[in-house]
């Protein structure tokens, strides 16, 4: 049990010409208060979808929400009210995203679209809610807080929009910001500083983040702990040390594995042989199977459970207890 | 913002110049000698000669073009050949009627045309979605005689409601601005539904969500706007032509607008009156798409009011 969020079982699905097709299938994992957990894994293997069904917003699409319990501070949020869940997004739970360029009303200027929140969740009056909203960019390192007010997004550059997307979500204070992919539209110093900024926000407020990426070097660079996930599912559970040390799950050692290190030569870059299952073909077993350099006869049969290790967690045969095939692959690479 | 519209606004006299040209010039290019209609068919050579050169059919043609944009400066659209009442009276008196019935037919086709048309959009493919394009197809595809025969047939005949025509009393301008707005407000649903739909799939949509924005601020607070510049286009261009007046439903409701004036004054060849009225149009869709412009600007903030 954490004590901010806990996700249990997720599963959502999309409609896709009558036909239903999850994408997230059981996903558990959990945050606590002031931590920076992320979220790793392929293009495609459900990282998005996962935070908006946390923040219920799979509206505008035809997915829905199957199953699971999404416990926010004791709360289910599956089973709130459209009207409390809005309570409950960008006060308590904010968001922002992988698109800073289109992510912003492009016809509202900066200032109106940060004070509407504000104005409503914190039921400030207009001129409060206008110093609160110039505190907030400067907070997050805007120069010439006061003219950026009066100006419309395209004109300022992408780390800048990002810095009030950044300011819009911690406009009202909340206790978990979900970032989906904050830094991958941005070039490599605005990357380093935006994630900077946000370990300063984490640090400086208490604010638990989400960090949702397929950059280990961003994981690496802010997270505490971290979840891989793979194909809808959660792979491995482990704190960014732990990870990076000792990786468990081949799919993690492979993700390790094809991450480019400065100083190394190496004359192709290694990428993970095979892609990523398609939705609706699934393997039967574990998903990761047919792409796996250990899989045993059991892998493709059966899908193993989740399983706890001490602190951490993998969802993989060669670490079950009782398997027979133990001893004979562990050592094999 | 205030020089660039001074500067639009300078920028359409040349434009002017060389409307009035192209329509003094297709005017007279028209077949048919005003001279001799207005001498009649007793007329003698001698007569015929004498009224033009009273009207400098004489002339070459530029220099009477000249003449006639002397007149305009001054004030002067010349006088009608039929009744002799000066083009400036005649045209006076039906413009504002016209002005009035367009206004009031864009109004309501705007107010109604969005709604529908953002009714549609929010409730995509689920029934008031389909009510909404019903009655835009109905909108478009019944001809407006036929409404407003259909109008006056039941609202003053049967129930004796309103009057069959004319312009005496704001009575007289309800039906025929139903007739006329019926097929623009149709346009208007349509264009306002599927622009919104696109804007409601962009990514600031579902960050105004995400921050807790409830349905109503995200549509009318965040997406229409976005939405709107298709759909001020469209209502441009037909309030242009509305303000040139419909003489299908001015006739049907005998109502004493421009389009009346300008099919009576084409039969009769009455030049000086077509002249002044293709001029006035001219004028008018010109300052129309101004507006347009500026409206642009408005709801687009990336479009610069610089160059
Ligand atoms: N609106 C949607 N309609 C139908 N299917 C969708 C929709 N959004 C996502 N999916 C499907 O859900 C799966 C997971 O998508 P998701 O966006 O969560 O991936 P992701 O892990 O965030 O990938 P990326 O790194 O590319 O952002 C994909 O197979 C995708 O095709
Ligand atoms: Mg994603």
């Amino acid at each position: 049990m954490y004590d901010l969020l806990n996700v249990k079982g997720l599963k959502t699905a999309f409609k896709n010409n009558n036909q239903r097709v999850s994408v997230v299938n059981g996903v558990d994992f959990g945050i606590n208060k002031g931590e920076i957990v992320g979220i790793v894994g392929e293009s495609g293997c459900g990282k998005s979808v996962t935070s908006l069904s946390i923040m219920r917003l799979l509206h505008d699409t035809t997915g829905d929400i199957q199953d699971g319990k999404v416990t926010f501070k004791g709360e289910n949020l599956l089973d709130l009210s459209e009207r409390s869940m809005r309570k409950i997004r960008g006060k308590e739970i904010a968001m922002i995203f992988q698109e800073p360029m289109t992510s912003l009303n492009p016809v509202m200027k900066i200032g109106k679209q940060l004070m509407q929140g504000i104005i409503l969740h914190l039921k400030y009056s207009k001129e409060k809610a206008k110093k609160h909203a110039i505190d907030t960019l400067k907070s997050v390192g805007i120069p010439r807080a006061e003219d950026i007010m009066n100006e419309y997004p395209h004109q300022l550059s992408g780390g800048m929009r990002q810095r009030v997307m950044i300011a819009i979500a911690m406009s009202c204070e909340p206790e978990l910001l979900i970032a989906d992919e904050p830094t991958t539209a941005l070039d490599v110093t605005i990357q380093a500083q935006i994630l900077e900024l946000m370990k300063r926000l984490q640090s400086d407020r208490g604010t638990a983040i989400l960090m949702i990426t397929h950059d280990l070097g961003v994981v690496a660079e802010v997270c505490d702990r971290v979840i891989v996930m793979y194909a809808g599912r959660v792979v491995e559970e482990a704190s960014v040390d732990e990870l990076f040390e000792s990786p468990r799950h081949p799919y993690t050692k492979d993700l390790i594995e094809s991450v480019p290190k400065i100083g190394e030569r190496k004359s192709r870059l290694y990428s993970i042989p095979g892609h990523v299952p398609n939705p609706n073909q699934m393997p039967n077993g574990c998903k990761f199977a047919p792409r796996c350099q250990h899989a045993m006869e059991i892998c493709f049969n059966k899908e193993p459970e989740l399983t706890s290790e001490e602190k951490r967690k993998h969802r993989c045969w060669l670490y079950q207890q009782n398997n027979v095939g133990r001893e004979q692959n562990l050592g094999s690479k | 913002m205030g020089k660039y519209v001074i500067k639009r606004i300078i920028g359409i006299i040349p434009l002017l110049v060389v409307v009035s040209f192209i329509v003094f010039l297709f005017i007279h290019l028209i077949p048919g000698d005003p001279a001799r209609l207005i001498a009649g068919k007793e007329a003698t050579v001698k007569e015929i000669q004498a009224i033009r050169h009273e009207l400098h059919l004489d002339e070459p043609i530029f220099q009477q073009y000249l003449i006639y944009m002397d007149g305009l400066l001054h004030g002067d659209f010349g006088e009608s050949i039929k009744s002799h009442i000066p083009v400036m009276h005649l045209i006076g008196e039906r413009m504002l009627p016209s002005i009035e019935l367009s206004l009031l037919s864009m109004g309501w086709a705007l107010v109604f045309g969005i709604l529908i048309g953002v009714l549609s959009a929010v409730f995509k493919n689920r029934w008031p979605d389909y009510g909404g394009m019903v009655t835009a197809v109905s909108g478009i595809s019944l001809p407006n005689f036929w409404l407003g025969l259909v109008m006056i047939q039941l609202f003053s005949v049967q129930l004796g409601w309103l009057p069959t025509g004319g312009a005496d009393s704001w009575k007289g301008y309800i039906m025929p601005s139903i007739a006329l707005g019926a097929g623009i407000m149709a346009m208007i649903a349509r264009f306002t539904r599927s622009s919104l739909v696109q804007t409601l799939k962009e990514d600031f949509i579902r960050t105004g969500r995400s921050r807790g924005l409830s349905s109503m601020t995200i549509v009318f607070g965040h997406a229409l706007k976005s939405s709107l510049i298709p759909v001020v286009t469209v209502a441009g261009l037909q309030f242009g032509f509305l303000l040139g007046g419909s003489v299908v439903v001015e006739t049907v409701f005998s109502f004493p607008g421009m389009g009346r004036l300008l099919i009576d004054s084409i039969q009769l060849r009455d030049y000086p009156v077509v002249q002044a009225e293709l001029l006035l149009f001219s004028f008018e869709f010109i300052l129309v798409n101004l507006v347009v412009d500026l409206l642009y600007g408005f709801l687009n903030p990336k479009i610069s009011y610089e160059t």
